[in-house]
């Protein structure tokens, strides 16, 4: 999901919460009163929360799939490709010889595959980043400690500032932020 | 993890309070400079010893024909093994669900880090011409020559090469949350810059975190078989040499098991000093000592196993060399390093078998030096032991190690210690985020099981 952009009047609203529970409570009526564009922050994964925002997302296992069958081939391919270049008689034994191929297509084949699942999510994710616009809200430093928090983002549909917080607040959050753009350096 | 009062959102905080405090305010700064001190004494050792190695070649080793392999490969094999402890403790019981891992998995997976940059050096140094190490790589070169993808050297390079990036990636993105914990808590401007550049960038979206559970459980997965891979490779340097007593097809599980065994024996160490050095005795509790005791016990009778089966091997097989070798080994001119294994490794670890002693820091921490050490006398047996008599009497000979090669050991356990310190005082050694999920989990657990009671 693409965050808004800074044409959006805010980049969103943000509630916080001390619970995980609540949170991915939070998530499912902030989902049933309408709202689409919405994102969850927390300081460890909390199970049931990407659920709650409808996130199913399964492209990092099949990035990693395709990454393995990239290093199994090329690592194979490597093999037989030097070894007809450069042809080596050693008293007849076969020049493609499978058994002692293999060991070099495993460890490639692992190679790529975690290269591709690792590289792969930091992509996915946009990372890495320098900066972010909740970077600049004073209490976001808690989504890492012990804090919860959901962010409706600005560009979402039915985003109206003042209407938006009253129904956060009918959520019963610790606390509500306003998130601004990060100012664009000149 | 009761130790922390209050309600679970509490000990949230305190959790992350008292981690992401010690790269912050490091409790122990005098320790660590004398211990970092005498780490940087080893390096220096280290790069003196392998200036002396550049200069005038691996002539001023003791390696010679037979004996080729001295302290420079039986070393490669030792600090490897050890590495591998890091890797099964990090990957193979977070597949396994067993949560205990979370207070260690952190600095075992450092430990892995250093011990297999290490491991790596050894046979680049070995190579007789080292600056030509990149040899081993396959490019189009002016020479229009590829390396021996049949030669167990070149499985070497790529075997080491891959478990080396897979454990700094795993590693890596296994402490990126936690290194934005430290990040949101640093105070001067340094800190923040340092920590908010290693951290990417991470906030801990829902989304982020199930690409990242993805990912991280997928390499987690595929790091198992590739340290049975790393390791059974090695064993088959040994195997693929037509020396006796490396013939033996017990080899592979044998030195997988062993490299476990050191390993374990390592992170208990760095266990007891770090608890006690950091105070994190709430975090690295008894349980985990217990634990680390009864893996250390199992996998060390797996390695006895191996033991039995070589020497089973020989006998059942009653060919005149292997049982030549056999021989040499109890009785020759290296027994004590046969027997120094057999001791070191398995007499004081069945103290183990008590509860008392596994929970104990100092008998622990002692066990766990006597197998590091048992473990490293044979890697030092097996290949000596086979090598100083091979088939040809005329071509017998003895290996005795240079003073180069013990300096560039001592400087090797430099080149583990000094960074492995820096780890220590500049990151969070305990993974903070995975504590915290667990806590989460027992609460929902607890929760549900109330809920459960109060139905009945």
């Amino acid at each position: 999901m693409r965050e808004p952009s800074p044409h959006a009047p805010l980049f969103g609203l943000m509630a916080e919460f001390d619970q995980p529970e609540r949170l991915v409570e939070s998530i499912g009526r902030a989902r049933d009163a309408g709202f689409l564009r919405m994102d969850a922050y927390s300081p460890f994964p909390v199970e049931g929360a990407a659920e709650a925002l409808g996130f199913h997302e399964n492209y990092v296992p099949w990035l990693t799939l395709a990454g393995g069958i990239f290093g199994a081939a090329l690592g194979y391919g490597m093999q037989v490709y030097t070894n007809l270049a450069y042809p080596i008689d050693i008293g007849g034994r076969p020049l493609l010889a499978i058994p002692p191929f293999m060991l070099i297509t495993f460890e490639l084949m692992v190679l790529f595959a975690v290269l591709f699942a690792i590289v792969g999510m930091l992509d996915l994710n946009h990372l890495p980043r320098l900066h972010h616009p909740l970077f600049d809200v004073e209490t976001f430093h808690l989504a890492s400690s012990d804090k919860f928090f959901l962010v409706i983002f600005g560009d979402d549909p039915r985003f109206e500032e003042a209407e938006t917080r009253r129904f956060l607040e009918t959520l019963a959050p610790v606390r509500i932020d306003a998130v601004g753009h990060t100012e664009q350096p000149e | 993890m009761s130790d922390f009062a209050g309600g679970t959102p509490d000990r949230y905080a305190a959790v992350t309070q008292e981690i992401t405090s010690i790269p912050l305010r490091f409790p122990a700064p005098r320790g660590w400079w004398i211990l970092f001190g005498f780490a940087l004494t080893l390096l220096l050792t280290f790069f003196v010893a392998a200036g002396v190695l550049f200069r005038y070649g691996v002539g001023v080793w003791g390696n010679n024909i037979p004996v080729n392999w001295g302290l420079a490969i039986s070393n490669y094999i030792w600090f490897l093994g050890i590495g591998h402890a890091g890797t099964l403790i990090s990957a193979m019981l977070l597949l396994l669900g067993a949560h205990w891992r979370n207070a260690l998995n952190r600095f075992a997976e450092a430990m892995t880090l250093f011990a297999v940059i290490c491991a790596g050096l050894y046979p680049i140094l070995h190579l007789g011409r080292p600056w030509l190490f990149y040899w081993m790589a396959p490019y189009p070169n002016t020479m229009t020559v590829w390396p021996q993808f049949k030669s167990p050297l070149a499985w070497d390079f790529f075997a080491v090469l891959t478990y080396l990036t897979v454990s700094v990636l795993f590693w890596f993105i296994g402490i990126v949350p936690d290194l934005a914990a430290t990040r949101d808590r640093a105070r001067t401007r340094g800190q923040q810059v340092f920590y908010g550049l290693l951290a990417l960038g991470w906030r801990g979206s829902a989304r982020h975190w199930t690409r990242w559970q993805q990912a991280y459980r997928l390499t987690a997965a595929i790091a198992v078989p590739l340290v049975v891979s790393v390791h059974s490779e090695i064993s088959l340097l040994f195997a693929a040499g037509p020396i006796p007593g490396w013939a033996s097809t017990v080899f592979p599980p044998y030195f997988v098991l062993g490299a476990a065994f050191s390993g374990f024996a390592v992170v208990a160490m760095i266990a007891v000093v770090l608890r006690h050095a950091l105070g994190l005795q709430d975090l690295v509790r008894e349980r985990h000592l217990d634990l680390l005791g009864i893996f250390l016990l199992a996998t060390g009778l797996m390695t006895t196993y191996g033991y039995w089966a070589e020497v089973f091997d020989v006998l059942y097989s009653g060919e005149p060399q292997e049982l030549g070798t056999l021989q040499d080994r109890i009785s020759g001119a290296y027994a004590w390093s046969y027997w120094g294994a057999v001791i070191a490794n398995f007499l004081p670890l069945q103290l183990l078998w008590f509860r008392s002693i596994r929970v104990s820091p100092i008998p622990l921490f002692l066990i766990a030096l006597s197998v590091t050490i048992g473990m490293w006398m044979e890697r030092y047996m097996l290949l000596v032991t086979s090598l100083y008599r091979d088939w040809l009497v005329s071509s017998w000979g003895e290996y005795h190690a240079s003073f180069w090669e013990w300096a560039l050991f001592a400087g090797m356990i430099g080149v583990f210690l000094a960074p492995f310190l820096l780890f220590v005082r500049f990151l969070p050694v305990v993974s903070a985020f995975e504590i915290k999920e667990t806590l989460a989990q027992e609460e929902r657990q607890q929760e549900a099981d109330e809920r459960e009671a109060s139905r009945a």
